[in-house]
């Protein structure tokens, strides 16, 4: 079939737009590997830039991984039961609930930073540990996961298969444990990796919540993009890409279950 | 049944009450506190219009998240049409390419400008070698809108392709055999379509860009953005009510931005990055 001119001038524009997005992170990626980026590729290929990071900067990585996978942990201990209560509840309760707890996505981190300072602060030991970083992130990555279940929840019938569970003897906690929390595997799942993906990548509370011991990558990201050579803060930005870009496609394969189906349906041969 | 229920439901949304309570509601109610602990009271939260440096970092800040905005609307409508709408080969991973810088933070958003628009960009180079001369903006308000405008793009067309998904292409070609011209199918039929996913994902570009630090952090230690001045004002300055005041202003900006939207357009919008 022959296409219309339309098509590929679109075609022209998307392919630019995603020049615009692509290349920055391609010329970085290389920048971390070339000698010397002034020169350019032909001064030569090294992994030294990298090296030099891991010596400079390995901490940084350890105790991001660390509170990424921690903060995990209070999401799916605190955010799972409260996406079951919201989904069963359609009170006025329940909304306000949701209402409150989305609320530090929409307001700033920066602020939600100073708040948590300003209240927090004089407690020594707690401000100067990683626990003060963490309160941040999981505030921020709660609604995350809560949506991540909740969009689930609403797409099957749970409330049928409870009755079910229920008529044959099962109690609460079995039900909870026994039907719910299989079913809405697929949600957890895609709510655990945007949770640890968005963690190990949040800056603006961090920024303001870390201390001298307590960086974490992106802070440390910004720390050599502010005093060291270009190559070593391209170095780290692959250090970091590689860190997240599994995340990221695990994401598009597992993430927006109910996306999925509509994609099936609808026969949209997207290769996921 | 349903009276034995009800407690062990408490027992489940209970931790998180406490917990959300105790680090985000009371935290928050004592930052507005402070906000209003000078001297002149609650007076300090006028401080934003009538300190002339403060007026000039929200209207700088404004204006900047607006164009933002426009610019990141009209892209990303041109490119999510486009790609919901044709299927051809490697579009799938088109598609993951221009999701794929959503999981940036803002500082590495600044420094992809860097790459681009600084002084070993990319853009600087070409221009050399075409003009003679090296461009370098990087550190400027164009360099901030780059990259407000980078991290914008992948929402934007994100929130696009799925309200483009469930378009009624009978009402197209309906407009279409009743004679309109493509413009005014454009114009009557899928802006008209497109809008709550418009509004929600304009909204939220707004709101990010209104808030956003990181790529601030990285590029505009020169330019005076509202989350910079806060930012300056509590280290700098040590002028912690102020900061306060100023960001539980921003806040409200950014939640009533939100807000509006998503009564306009019924659907879920939230801010992230």
């Amino acid at each position: 079939m022959k296409r219309p001119w339309l098509f590929y001038s679109q075609l022209a524009f998307t392919l630019s737009v995603c020049a615009f997005l692509i290349v920055p992170v391609i010329m970085s990626m290389l920048a971390g590997v070339t000698e010397n980026f002034f020169i350019g590729i032909k001064s030569g290929v090294t992994l030294r830039w990298v090296f030099e990071v891991f010596d400079l900067y390995s901490e940084t990585i350890y105790l991001s991984l660390l509170i990424a996978v921690v903060c995990l942990l209070c999401t799916l201990m605190l955010g799972v039961p409260t996406a079951y209560v919201l989904a069963k509840k359609s009170g006025r309760a329940a909304r306000v609930i949701e209402e409150f707890l989305v609320l530090p996505v929409a307001v700033p981190g920066l602020a939600i930073a100073l708040a948590l300072i300003v209240s927090y602060g004089g407690f020594r030991d707690f401000r100067t540990s990683w626990a003060f970083i963490l309160v941040g992130h999981v505030l921020y990555t709660m609604p995350f996961m809560v949506r991540a279940v909740l969009a689930v929840l609403s797409s099957i019938d749970f409330k049928t298969l409870e009755e079910g569970a229920a008529s044959l003897g099962a109690g609460f906690w079995t039900r909870f444990f026994g039907i719910i929390l299989p079913n809405i595997r697929s949600g957890i799942l895609a709510g655990a990796l945007m949770v640890v993906t968005l963690s190990i990548g949040e800056f603006n509370l961090t920024w303001m919540l870390h201390t001298p011991l307590t960086k974490t990558l992106p802070v440390g990201l910004a720390d050599s993009y502010a005093s060291m050579r270009l190559e070593i803060g391209s170095a780290y930005t692959l250090v970091f890409l590689v860190m997240i870009v599994p995340l990221l496609v695990a994401l598009q394969i597992f993430g927006a279950p109910t996306k999925h189906v509509a994609k099936i349906e609808d026969g949209g041969g997207k290769v996921q | 049944m349903k009276r034995r229920e009800y407690p062990n439901l408490v027992i489940l949304i209970l931790p998180i009450l406490i917990a959300f309570s105790a680090f985000f509601l009371l935290p928050m109610a004592r930052l507005v506190a402070i906000g209003g602990s000078g001297p002149r009271g609650l007076g300090a939260y006028l401080d934003i219009v009538t300190v002339p440096r403060n007026l000039e970092s929200l209207i700088a800040t404004f204006l900047l998240s607006v164009f933002v905005t426009a610019a990141a609307l009209a892209v990303s409508t041109v490119s999510g049409l486009f790609l919901e709408r044709n299927r051809f080969p490697g579009r799938g991973f088109l598609i993951s390419l221009l999701t794929f810088p959503l999981a940036f933070p803002g500082v590495v958003i600044g420094f992809m400008v860097i790459m681009l628009a600084g002084r070993q960009g990319l853009i600087g180079e070409a221009a050399k070698l075409l003009t003679g001369s090296k461009i370098v903006f990087a550190y400027s308000m164009s360099g901030l809108f780059m990259g407000y405008l980078y991290f914008s793009i992948p929402r934007v067309i994100l929130t696009i392709m799925a309200a483009a998904e469930k378009m009624d292409p009978a009402l197209e070609e309906a407009a279409r055999s009743l004679g309109a011209p493509q413009w005014r199918v454009i114009v009557d039929v899928i802006l008209p379509a497109l809008r709550p996913g418009l509004i929600a994902s304009g909204a939220i570009c707004f709101a990010t860009s209104m808030g956003a630090f990181g790529t601030a952090f990285t590029l505009a230690t020169n330019i005076d953005v509202l989350p910079m001045t806060i930012y300056t004002e509590f280290t700098l300055n040590a002028n912690i009510a102020g900061a306060a005041s100023l960001s539980i202003i921003l806040g409200l900006i950014t939640w009533l931005a939100l807000y509006v939207a998503r009564s306009l357009a019924g659907s879920t919008a939230a801010a992230a990055g």
